[in-house]
Protein backbone atom coordinates (compact mmCIF):
# COMPACT_ATOMS: atom_id res chain seq x y z
CA UNK A 1 0.00 0.00 0.00
CA UNK A 2 1.20 3.51 -1.07
CA UNK A 3 -0.07 6.44 0.83
CA UNK A 4 -0.23 10.16 -0.72
CA UNK A 5 -0.25 13.13 0.80
CA UNK A 6 -3.34 15.38 -0.08
CA UNK A 7 -2.88 18.98 0.85
CA UNK A 8 -5.95 20.94 0.83
CA UNK A 9 -5.78 25.11 0.86
CA UNK A 10 -9.37 26.69 1.61
CA UNK A 11 -10.46 29.18 3.90
CA UNK A 12 -13.71 27.21 4.44
CA UNK A 13 -13.92 24.85 7.10
CA UNK A 14 -16.65 22.86 5.46
CA UNK A 15 -14.67 22.04 2.06
CA UNK A 16 -11.46 21.15 4.28
CA UNK A 17 -13.30 18.75 6.08
CA UNK A 18 -15.71 17.50 3.67
CA UNK A 19 -12.57 16.92 1.47
CA UNK A 20 -11.01 15.07 4.82
CA UNK A 21 -14.48 13.40 5.45
CA UNK A 22 -14.46 11.87 1.18
CA UNK A 23 -11.09 11.21 0.92
CA UNK A 24 -10.55 9.43 4.37
CA UNK A 25 -11.28 5.31 2.98
CA UNK A 26 -10.85 6.42 -0.26
CA UNK A 27 -9.05 4.01 -2.34
CA UNK A 28 -7.15 4.46 -6.09
CA UNK A 29 -6.82 0.31 -7.42
CA UNK A 30 -4.88 -0.01 -11.07
CA UNK A 31 -5.37 -3.50 -13.14
CA UNK A 32 -1.46 -3.41 -13.55
CA UNK A 33 -0.88 -1.82 -10.25
CA UNK A 34 -0.06 -4.53 -7.54
CA UNK A 35 -0.61 -2.31 -4.83
CA UNK A 36 -3.23 0.53 -3.78
CA UNK A 37 -3.15 3.91 -2.42
CA UNK A 38 -4.58 5.59 0.12
CA UNK A 39 -4.53 9.17 0.61
CA UNK A 40 -3.56 11.48 3.83
CA UNK A 41 -5.58 14.75 4.12
CA UNK A 42 -3.09 17.85 5.24
CA UNK A 43 -5.17 21.14 5.56
CA UNK A 44 -4.30 24.61 5.29
CA UNK A 45 -6.70 27.72 6.09
CA UNK A 46 -4.16 30.26 4.42
CA UNK A 47 -1.99 30.30 1.52
CA UNK A 48 0.74 30.89 3.67
CA UNK A 49 0.30 28.34 6.01
CA UNK A 50 -0.42 25.89 3.02
CA UNK A 51 3.28 26.90 1.68
CA UNK A 52 4.48 25.86 5.42
CA UNK A 53 3.11 22.73 4.90
CA UNK A 54 4.31 22.18 1.30
CA UNK A 55 7.79 23.10 2.67
CA UNK A 56 7.72 20.83 5.32
CA UNK A 57 5.10 17.65 4.19
CA UNK A 58 5.51 17.61 0.90
CA UNK A 59 2.65 16.51 -0.10
CA UNK A 60 1.79 14.96 -3.45
CA UNK A 61 -1.46 16.44 -4.01
CA UNK A 62 -2.96 20.18 -3.85
CA UNK A 63 -6.26 20.94 -3.94
CA UNK A 64 -5.77 24.69 -3.73
CA UNK A 65 -8.80 27.54 -3.54
CA UNK A 66 -7.95 30.70 -4.92
CA UNK A 67 -10.39 33.35 -3.11
CA UNK A 68 -8.03 33.35 0.70
CA UNK A 69 -7.30 35.61 2.99
CA UNK A 70 -4.40 36.37 2.22
CA UNK A 71 -2.06 35.44 -0.25
CA UNK A 72 -3.98 34.34 -3.76
CA UNK A 73 -4.19 30.47 -4.67
CA UNK A 74 -2.30 31.34 -7.68
CA UNK A 75 0.33 32.54 -6.16
CA UNK A 76 0.99 29.40 -4.38
CA UNK A 77 0.88 27.62 -7.33
CA UNK A 78 3.60 30.18 -8.63
CA UNK A 79 5.08 28.92 -5.42
CA UNK A 80 5.36 25.17 -5.87
CA UNK A 81 6.37 25.78 -9.90
CA UNK A 82 9.12 28.00 -9.04
CA UNK A 83 10.51 25.21 -6.38
CA UNK A 84 10.02 22.81 -9.30
CA UNK A 85 8.33 20.23 -6.83
CA UNK A 86 6.52 17.35 -7.96
CA UNK A 87 3.35 18.22 -6.52
CA UNK A 88 0.03 18.41 -9.01
CA UNK A 89 -2.20 21.24 -8.11
CA UNK A 90 -5.77 21.32 -8.55
CA UNK A 91 -7.46 24.14 -8.36
CA UNK A 92 -11.02 24.50 -6.63
CA UNK A 93 -13.03 27.40 -8.08
CA UNK A 94 -16.62 28.24 -7.81
CA UNK A 95 -18.54 28.24 -10.96
CA UNK A 96 -18.29 32.35 -11.36
CA UNK A 97 -14.65 32.15 -11.86
CA UNK A 98 -13.67 29.45 -14.13
CA UNK A 99 -11.95 31.58 -16.14
CA UNK A 100 -9.33 32.33 -14.08
CA UNK A 101 -9.42 28.14 -13.40
CA UNK A 102 -8.41 27.88 -17.23
CA UNK A 103 -5.61 30.61 -16.59
CA UNK A 104 -4.57 28.33 -13.42
CA UNK A 105 -4.71 25.58 -15.66
CA UNK A 106 -2.45 27.27 -18.41
CA UNK A 107 0.04 28.42 -15.64
CA UNK A 108 0.66 25.20 -14.47
CA UNK A 109 -2.12 23.63 -12.20
CA UNK A 110 -3.37 19.94 -13.38
CA UNK A 111 -6.76 21.01 -13.32
CA UNK A 112 -9.89 22.15 -11.61
CA UNK A 113 -12.78 21.35 -9.48
CA UNK A 114 -15.70 23.70 -9.93
CA UNK A 115 -17.15 24.11 -6.36
CA UNK A 116 -19.51 22.79 -4.55
CA UNK A 117 -18.50 19.25 -5.94
CA UNK A 118 -20.29 16.18 -4.94
CA UNK A 119 -18.53 13.26 -3.58
CA UNK A 120 -18.43 11.69 -6.40
CA UNK A 121 -16.41 14.61 -8.47
CA UNK A 122 -14.31 14.89 -6.05
CA UNK A 123 -13.14 11.10 -5.82
CA UNK A 124 -13.53 10.71 -9.59
CA UNK A 125 -11.12 13.45 -9.83
CA UNK A 126 -8.26 11.95 -7.35
CA UNK A 127 -8.79 9.09 -8.99
CA UNK A 128 -7.80 10.55 -12.60
CA UNK A 129 -4.51 12.37 -10.69
CA UNK A 130 -3.03 9.29 -8.59
CA UNK A 131 -2.96 7.30 -11.64
CA UNK A 132 -1.57 10.14 -13.83
CA UNK A 133 0.93 10.79 -11.02
CA UNK A 134 2.02 6.96 -10.66
CA UNK A 135 2.23 6.17 -14.03
CA UNK A 136 4.35 9.67 -14.58
CA UNK A 137 6.65 8.30 -11.23
CA UNK A 138 6.70 4.65 -12.62
CA UNK A 139 8.18 6.00 -15.80
CA UNK A 140 10.70 8.40 -14.12
CA UNK A 141 12.18 5.85 -11.69
CA UNK A 142 12.01 3.13 -14.64
CA UNK A 143 13.77 5.23 -16.85
CA UNK A 144 16.53 5.86 -14.28
CA UNK A 145 16.71 2.36 -13.83
CA UNK A 146 16.89 1.76 -17.67
CA UNK A 147 14.23 -0.52 -17.37
CA UNK A 148 11.77 1.19 -19.57
CA UNK A 149 13.33 0.17 -22.77
CA UNK A 150 13.88 -3.02 -21.62
CA UNK A 151 10.15 -3.13 -20.52
CA UNK A 152 9.30 -1.64 -24.71
CA UNK A 153 12.10 -4.20 -25.75
CA UNK A 154 9.80 -7.20 -24.02
CA UNK A 155 6.78 -5.87 -24.70
CA UNK A 156 8.00 -5.75 -29.08
CA UNK A 157 9.74 -9.03 -28.77
CA UNK A 158 6.35 -10.57 -27.52
CA UNK A 159 4.38 -8.95 -30.34
CA UNK A 160 7.13 -9.89 -33.00
CA UNK A 161 6.90 -13.48 -32.18
CA UNK A 162 2.85 -13.93 -31.31
CA UNK A 163 2.49 -12.57 -34.70
CA UNK A 164 3.82 -15.51 -36.71
CA UNK A 165 2.25 -18.31 -34.05
CA UNK A 166 -1.28 -16.56 -34.63
CA UNK A 167 -1.04 -16.79 -38.43
CA UNK A 168 -0.01 -20.04 -38.38
CA UNK A 169 -2.22 -21.13 -36.02
CA UNK A 170 -5.64 -19.41 -37.72
CA UNK A 171 -4.06 -21.38 -40.97
CA UNK A 172 -4.16 -24.59 -39.03
CA UNK A 173 -7.50 -24.33 -37.57
CA UNK A 174 -9.03 -23.22 -41.32
CA UNK A 175 -7.27 -26.47 -42.71
CA UNK A 176 -8.47 -28.51 -39.82
CA UNK A 177 -12.07 -27.22 -40.59
CA UNK A 178 -11.71 -27.96 -44.32
CA UNK A 179 -12.77 -24.40 -44.58
CA UNK A 180 -11.87 -24.41 -48.45
CA UNK A 181 -13.18 -28.05 -49.47
CA UNK A 182 -11.21 -29.77 -51.68
CA UNK A 183 -9.63 -26.92 -53.04
CA UNK A 184 -6.23 -27.82 -53.12
CA UNK A 185 -4.72 -25.21 -54.38
CA UNK A 186 -6.26 -22.76 -51.61
CA UNK A 187 -4.77 -25.44 -48.97
CA UNK A 188 -1.18 -25.15 -50.56
CA UNK A 189 -1.34 -21.28 -50.43
CA UNK A 190 -1.69 -21.47 -46.58
CA UNK A 191 1.23 -23.80 -46.45
CA UNK A 192 3.46 -21.06 -47.98
CA UNK A 193 2.70 -18.70 -45.87
CA UNK A 194 2.85 -20.75 -43.55
CA UNK A 195 6.19 -21.35 -44.18
CA UNK A 196 7.17 -18.02 -44.65
CA UNK A 197 5.92 -17.31 -41.47
CA UNK A 198 8.33 -19.46 -39.82
CA UNK A 199 11.36 -18.89 -42.07
CA UNK A 200 10.47 -14.97 -40.51
CA UNK A 201 10.12 -16.36 -36.73
CA UNK A 202 13.56 -18.40 -37.41
CA UNK A 203 15.12 -15.31 -38.11
CA UNK A 204 13.98 -13.26 -35.31
CA UNK A 205 15.56 -16.25 -32.98
CA UNK A 206 18.70 -16.43 -34.23
CA UNK A 207 19.05 -12.36 -34.33
CA UNK A 208 17.89 -12.64 -30.99
CA UNK A 209 20.56 -15.35 -30.40
CA UNK A 210 23.21 -12.79 -31.58
CA UNK A 211 21.80 -9.84 -29.67
CA UNK A 212 22.03 -11.71 -26.49
CA UNK A 213 25.60 -13.15 -27.20
CA UNK A 214 26.37 -9.11 -27.96
CA UNK A 215 24.98 -8.25 -24.98
CA UNK A 216 26.05 -10.83 -22.27
CA UNK A 217 29.81 -11.19 -23.99
CA UNK A 218 31.37 -7.69 -23.85
CA UNK A 219 33.70 -6.70 -23.85
CA UNK A 220 34.86 -8.06 -26.95
CA UNK A 221 36.32 -11.47 -26.14
CA UNK A 222 38.00 -13.91 -29.05
CA UNK A 223 40.60 -10.88 -30.52
CA UNK A 224 42.42 -12.34 -33.10
CA UNK A 225 44.02 -11.41 -36.42
CA UNK A 226 41.54 -11.85 -39.00
CA UNK A 227 41.03 -11.38 -42.81
CA UNK A 228 38.33 -9.28 -43.63
CA UNK A 229 37.85 -9.34 -47.25
CA UNK A 230 37.76 -13.18 -46.39
CA UNK A 231 34.95 -12.81 -44.23
CA UNK A 232 32.92 -10.82 -46.69
CA UNK A 233 33.43 -13.23 -48.85
CA UNK A 234 32.17 -15.86 -47.23
CA UNK A 235 29.00 -13.35 -46.21
CA UNK A 236 28.84 -13.23 -49.83
CA UNK A 237 28.56 -16.75 -50.27
CA UNK A 238 25.87 -17.51 -47.87
CA UNK A 239 23.99 -14.83 -48.76
CA UNK A 240 24.35 -15.73 -52.74
CA UNK A 241 21.02 -18.15 -53.15
CA UNK A 242 18.77 -15.05 -51.86
CA UNK A 243 20.25 -13.06 -54.26
CA UNK A 244 20.08 -15.22 -57.59
CA UNK A 245 16.32 -15.35 -56.03
CA UNK A 246 16.37 -11.47 -56.82
CA UNK A 247 18.22 -11.21 -59.50
CA UNK A 248 20.72 -8.83 -57.58
CA UNK A 249 24.73 -9.21 -58.24
CA UNK A 250 26.94 -8.83 -55.72
CA UNK A 251 30.76 -7.82 -56.07
CA UNK A 252 33.16 -7.57 -54.01
CA UNK A 253 35.72 -5.01 -54.65
CA UNK A 254 38.57 -5.46 -53.23
CA UNK A 255 40.92 -8.26 -53.74
CA UNK A 256 43.56 -8.06 -51.58
CA UNK A 257 43.79 -9.49 -47.80
CA UNK A 258 43.08 -6.67 -45.54
CA UNK A 259 44.07 -8.00 -41.55
CA UNK A 260 42.56 -6.83 -38.60
CA UNK A 261 42.54 -8.02 -34.56
CA UNK A 262 38.53 -8.67 -34.19
CA UNK A 263 36.15 -11.32 -33.31
CA UNK A 264 35.16 -13.19 -36.80
CA UNK A 265 31.84 -13.80 -36.01
CA UNK A 266 31.10 -10.25 -35.16
CA UNK A 267 32.57 -9.53 -38.39
CA UNK A 268 30.66 -11.69 -40.18
CA UNK A 269 27.33 -10.80 -38.19
CA UNK A 270 28.26 -6.73 -39.80
CA UNK A 271 28.75 -7.91 -43.26
CA UNK A 272 25.63 -10.83 -42.84
CA UNK A 273 23.72 -7.72 -41.79
CA UNK A 274 24.92 -5.24 -44.52
CA UNK A 275 24.61 -7.63 -47.62
CA UNK A 276 21.53 -9.28 -46.39
CA UNK A 277 20.04 -5.71 -46.22
CA UNK A 278 21.25 -4.51 -49.47
CA UNK A 279 19.34 -7.38 -51.27
CA UNK A 280 16.56 -6.97 -49.53
CA UNK A 281 15.90 -3.66 -50.16
CA UNK A 282 17.06 -3.80 -53.58
CA UNK A 283 15.42 -3.86 -56.95
CA UNK A 284 14.92 -6.71 -59.32
CA UNK A 285 18.12 -6.52 -61.53
CA UNK A 286 20.05 -4.15 -58.87
CA UNK A 287 23.55 -4.61 -57.37
CA UNK A 288 25.48 -4.52 -54.36
CA UNK A 289 29.09 -3.45 -54.04
CA UNK A 290 31.29 -4.19 -51.00
CA UNK A 291 34.58 -2.20 -50.27
CA UNK A 292 36.99 -2.85 -47.76
CA UNK A 293 39.72 -0.47 -47.25
CA UNK A 294 42.71 0.03 -44.68
CA UNK A 295 43.61 3.27 -44.09
CA UNK A 296 46.14 4.71 -41.55
CA UNK A 297 44.29 4.97 -38.46
CA UNK A 298 41.15 2.96 -39.78
CA UNK A 299 39.77 0.25 -41.55
CA UNK A 300 36.21 0.77 -43.72
CA UNK A 301 33.68 -1.22 -44.68
CA UNK A 302 31.29 -0.20 -47.60
CA UNK A 303 28.23 -1.67 -48.69
CA UNK A 304 25.91 0.00 -51.32
CA UNK A 305 23.13 -1.11 -52.86
CA UNK A 306 21.05 0.31 -55.70
CA UNK A 307 17.50 -0.19 -54.08
CA UNK A 308 14.95 1.77 -53.41
CA UNK A 309 16.61 3.95 -50.51
CA UNK A 310 15.10 6.14 -47.88
CA UNK A 311 13.66 9.42 -46.62
CA UNK A 312 15.87 10.83 -43.95
CA UNK A 313 13.08 10.61 -41.69
CA UNK A 314 12.85 6.54 -42.32
CA UNK A 315 16.79 6.85 -41.53
CA UNK A 316 16.79 8.44 -38.14
CA UNK A 317 14.98 5.57 -37.08
CA UNK A 318 17.46 2.42 -38.23
CA UNK A 319 19.04 1.56 -35.34
CA UNK A 320 16.23 1.36 -33.25
CA UNK A 321 15.45 -2.14 -32.33
CA UNK A 322 12.62 -3.78 -33.76
CA UNK A 323 12.37 -0.95 -36.21
CA UNK A 324 11.43 -1.68 -39.74
CA UNK A 325 10.70 0.77 -42.18
CA UNK A 326 7.58 0.08 -43.28
CA UNK A 327 5.88 1.61 -46.25
CA UNK A 328 4.22 0.47 -49.53
CA UNK A 329 7.99 -0.41 -50.91
CA UNK A 330 9.01 -2.33 -48.44
CA UNK A 331 5.38 -4.21 -47.29
CA UNK A 332 6.49 -7.38 -48.72
CA UNK A 333 10.02 -7.61 -47.05
CA UNK A 334 10.13 -9.61 -43.85
CA UNK A 335 12.52 -9.12 -41.47
CA UNK A 336 13.06 -9.31 -37.46
CA UNK A 337 14.08 -5.83 -37.24
CA UNK A 338 17.06 -6.40 -35.10
CA UNK A 339 19.80 -6.49 -37.55
CA UNK A 340 20.39 -2.95 -37.63
CA UNK A 341 20.85 -2.41 -33.96
CA UNK A 342 22.48 -5.36 -33.42
CA UNK A 343 25.42 -4.23 -36.04
CA UNK A 344 25.05 -0.81 -34.40
CA UNK A 345 25.89 -2.64 -30.77
CA UNK A 346 28.78 -4.39 -32.40
CA UNK A 347 30.45 -1.58 -34.04
CA UNK A 348 29.90 0.61 -30.73
CA UNK A 349 32.03 -2.01 -29.23
CA UNK A 350 34.65 -1.58 -31.14
CA UNK A 351 34.18 2.34 -31.29
CA UNK A 352 33.66 2.81 -34.56
CA UNK A 353 30.89 5.11 -36.37
CA UNK A 354 28.16 4.06 -38.72
CA UNK A 355 27.63 6.62 -41.74
CA UNK A 356 24.73 6.23 -44.38
CA UNK A 357 24.13 7.53 -47.24
CA UNK A 358 20.69 7.19 -49.08
CA UNK A 359 18.65 8.24 -51.55
CA UNK A 360 14.88 6.92 -52.09
CA UNK A 361 14.31 4.56 -55.52
CA UNK A 362 18.46 5.50 -55.71
CA UNK A 363 20.17 3.68 -53.51
CA UNK A 364 21.71 3.45 -49.89
CA UNK A 365 25.49 3.17 -48.84
CA UNK A 366 26.21 2.37 -45.43
CA UNK A 367 29.79 3.30 -44.47
CA UNK A 368 31.02 2.01 -41.26
CA UNK A 369 34.69 3.37 -39.70
CA UNK A 370 36.65 1.17 -37.45
CA UNK A 371 40.12 2.90 -35.34
CA UNK A 372 42.94 0.56 -35.63
CA UNK A 373 44.65 0.87 -32.06
CA UNK A 374 42.02 1.69 -29.84
CA UNK A 375 39.81 -1.57 -30.93
CA UNK A 376 38.06 -3.51 -27.52
CA UNK B 1 -28.43 -5.61 -48.15
CA UNK B 2 -25.35 -7.07 -46.80
CA UNK B 3 -23.80 -4.81 -44.07
CA UNK B 4 -20.00 -3.84 -45.12
CA UNK B 5 -17.08 -4.70 -42.92
CA UNK B 6 -13.54 -2.81 -42.98
CA UNK B 7 -10.89 -4.90 -41.97
CA UNK B 8 -7.53 -3.14 -41.61
CA UNK B 9 -4.37 -5.06 -40.00
CA UNK B 10 -0.84 -4.82 -41.74
CA UNK B 11 0.20 -8.65 -40.92
CA UNK B 12 -1.50 -9.97 -44.40
CA UNK B 13 -2.07 -13.48 -42.85
CA UNK B 14 -4.34 -12.20 -40.67
CA UNK B 15 -5.84 -9.58 -42.75
CA UNK B 16 -6.70 -12.75 -45.05
CA UNK B 17 -7.97 -14.60 -42.15
CA UNK B 18 -10.12 -12.39 -40.80
CA UNK B 19 -11.38 -11.27 -43.80
CA UNK B 20 -12.45 -15.05 -44.66
CA UNK B 21 -14.23 -15.03 -40.87
CA UNK B 22 -16.19 -11.84 -41.84
CA UNK B 23 -17.38 -13.32 -44.92
CA UNK B 24 -18.46 -16.89 -43.89
CA UNK B 25 -20.87 -14.50 -41.02
CA UNK B 26 -22.61 -13.03 -44.17
CA UNK B 27 -20.93 -9.87 -44.34
CA UNK B 28 -19.16 -7.84 -46.98
CA UNK B 29 -15.47 -6.93 -46.45
CA UNK B 30 -13.04 -4.30 -47.73
CA UNK B 31 -9.83 -4.65 -46.88
CA UNK B 32 -6.70 -2.15 -46.09
CA UNK B 33 -3.14 -3.10 -45.38
CA UNK B 34 -2.62 -0.02 -43.21
CA UNK B 35 -3.32 3.39 -42.04
CA UNK B 36 -2.87 4.78 -45.57
CA UNK B 37 -4.65 2.68 -47.46
CA UNK B 38 -7.35 2.45 -45.09
CA UNK B 39 -7.69 6.59 -45.24
CA UNK B 40 -7.75 6.50 -48.61
CA UNK B 41 -10.71 3.91 -48.63
CA UNK B 42 -13.11 6.21 -46.08
CA UNK B 43 -12.97 8.59 -48.14
CA UNK B 44 -15.05 7.25 -50.54
CA UNK B 45 -16.44 4.39 -48.58
CA UNK B 46 -18.43 4.33 -45.53
CA UNK B 47 -18.57 0.97 -44.23
CA UNK B 48 -21.20 -0.51 -41.63
CA UNK B 49 -18.25 -1.21 -39.20
CA UNK B 50 -14.66 -1.62 -38.78
CA UNK B 51 -12.23 -3.85 -37.33
CA UNK B 52 -8.38 -2.45 -36.93
CA UNK B 53 -5.52 -3.54 -36.28
CA UNK B 54 -3.36 -1.47 -33.25
CA UNK B 55 -0.12 -1.16 -34.27
CA UNK B 56 0.59 -0.67 -37.91
CA UNK B 57 2.60 1.85 -39.92
CA UNK B 58 3.32 3.32 -36.32
CA UNK B 59 2.31 1.93 -32.69
CA UNK B 60 -0.67 4.34 -32.56
CA UNK B 61 -2.09 3.79 -36.37
CA UNK B 62 -4.99 2.35 -35.09
CA UNK B 63 -5.73 4.73 -32.71
CA UNK B 64 -5.42 7.64 -34.72
CA UNK B 65 -7.48 5.87 -37.40
CA UNK B 66 -10.39 5.05 -35.59
CA UNK B 67 -10.45 8.96 -34.68
CA UNK B 68 -10.64 9.58 -38.23
CA UNK B 69 -13.28 7.11 -38.81
CA UNK B 70 -15.28 8.74 -36.36
CA UNK B 71 -14.52 12.16 -37.38
CA UNK B 72 -16.27 11.37 -40.63
CA UNK B 73 -18.51 9.01 -39.96
CA UNK B 74 -19.44 8.94 -36.57
CA UNK B 75 -22.06 5.93 -36.40
CA UNK B 76 -19.43 3.75 -37.44
CA UNK B 77 -19.19 1.20 -34.84
CA UNK B 78 -14.96 0.44 -34.26
CA UNK B 79 -13.39 -2.68 -33.00
CA UNK B 80 -9.74 -2.65 -32.35
CA UNK B 81 -8.21 -5.67 -32.55
CA UNK B 82 -4.98 -6.06 -30.50
CA UNK B 83 -2.57 -8.47 -29.15
CA UNK B 84 -1.10 -5.80 -26.94
CA UNK B 85 -2.76 -6.17 -23.70
CA UNK B 86 -2.23 -9.92 -23.73
CA UNK B 87 1.69 -9.39 -24.10
CA UNK B 88 2.21 -6.14 -21.66
CA UNK B 89 -0.24 -7.13 -19.50
CA UNK B 90 -1.27 -3.73 -19.94
CA UNK B 91 -5.12 -3.04 -20.41
CA UNK B 92 -6.67 -0.07 -22.22
CA UNK B 93 -9.88 0.11 -19.99
CA UNK B 94 -12.15 1.51 -22.90
CA UNK B 95 -15.46 1.16 -21.00
CA UNK B 96 -13.81 3.74 -18.23
CA UNK B 97 -14.71 7.29 -18.94
CA UNK B 98 -11.28 8.79 -19.28
CA UNK B 99 -10.02 6.18 -21.72
CA UNK B 100 -13.63 7.17 -23.95
CA UNK B 101 -12.57 10.58 -24.16
CA UNK B 102 -9.45 9.82 -26.27
CA UNK B 103 -9.44 6.28 -27.55
CA UNK B 104 -12.30 6.35 -30.14
CA UNK B 105 -13.37 2.77 -29.99
CA UNK B 106 -16.25 0.99 -29.23
CA UNK B 107 -14.52 -2.37 -28.74
CA UNK B 108 -11.44 -3.63 -27.73
CA UNK B 109 -10.84 -7.19 -28.66
CA UNK B 110 -7.68 -9.69 -28.27
CA UNK B 111 -6.57 -10.76 -31.95
CA UNK B 112 -7.14 -14.46 -30.69
CA UNK B 113 -10.71 -14.52 -29.95
CA UNK B 114 -12.82 -17.12 -30.78
CA UNK B 115 -15.08 -16.82 -34.15
CA UNK B 116 -18.59 -17.39 -32.32
CA UNK B 117 -17.52 -14.65 -30.11
CA UNK B 118 -16.65 -12.42 -32.85
CA UNK B 119 -19.69 -12.78 -34.56
CA UNK B 120 -21.76 -12.05 -31.05
CA UNK B 121 -19.62 -8.79 -30.35
CA UNK B 122 -20.45 -7.72 -34.46
CA UNK B 123 -24.07 -7.99 -33.98
CA UNK B 124 -24.16 -6.53 -31.29
CA UNK B 125 -22.37 -3.00 -32.27
CA UNK B 126 -24.24 -3.59 -35.67
CA UNK B 127 -27.78 -3.98 -33.01
CA UNK B 128 -28.63 -7.38 -35.85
Amino acid sequence: MAEYKILVVDDEPGIRMGTKRILQNYKVDYPFMDEHIEFIVLEAATGEEGIEIIDREMPDIILLDNKLPGIQGVEVLEYVKKKLYDIVVVMITSYASLELAVKATRDGAYDFIPKPFTPQELRGSIENITKQLFLKRMTQKMNKEGKLIRFQFLSVLSHELKAPINAIEGYVKMMNDRQFGDDMAAYQEMIDRMQERIKGMRSLIMDLLDLTKIESGKPVQHLESVNITGIAQISIDTMRPYSIQKDVDIYLNTKEKIMMDADPNEIEIIFNNLISNAVKYNRNGGRVDVFIESKKEAIVFQVSDSGIGMTDEEKAKLFQDFVRIKNQKTKNITGSGLGLSILKKIVDMYHGEIDVQSVPDKGTTFTITIPVNAQT
Amino acid sequence: MKKTVLIVDDDMDYLFQMKIKVEQFGFETITADGQKEAEMIIETTRPDLAILDLMMENDDSGFILAYKIKRKYPDVPIIIATAVTAETGMTFDINSDENKQWIKADLFLDKGIRADQLLKEINKLLKI
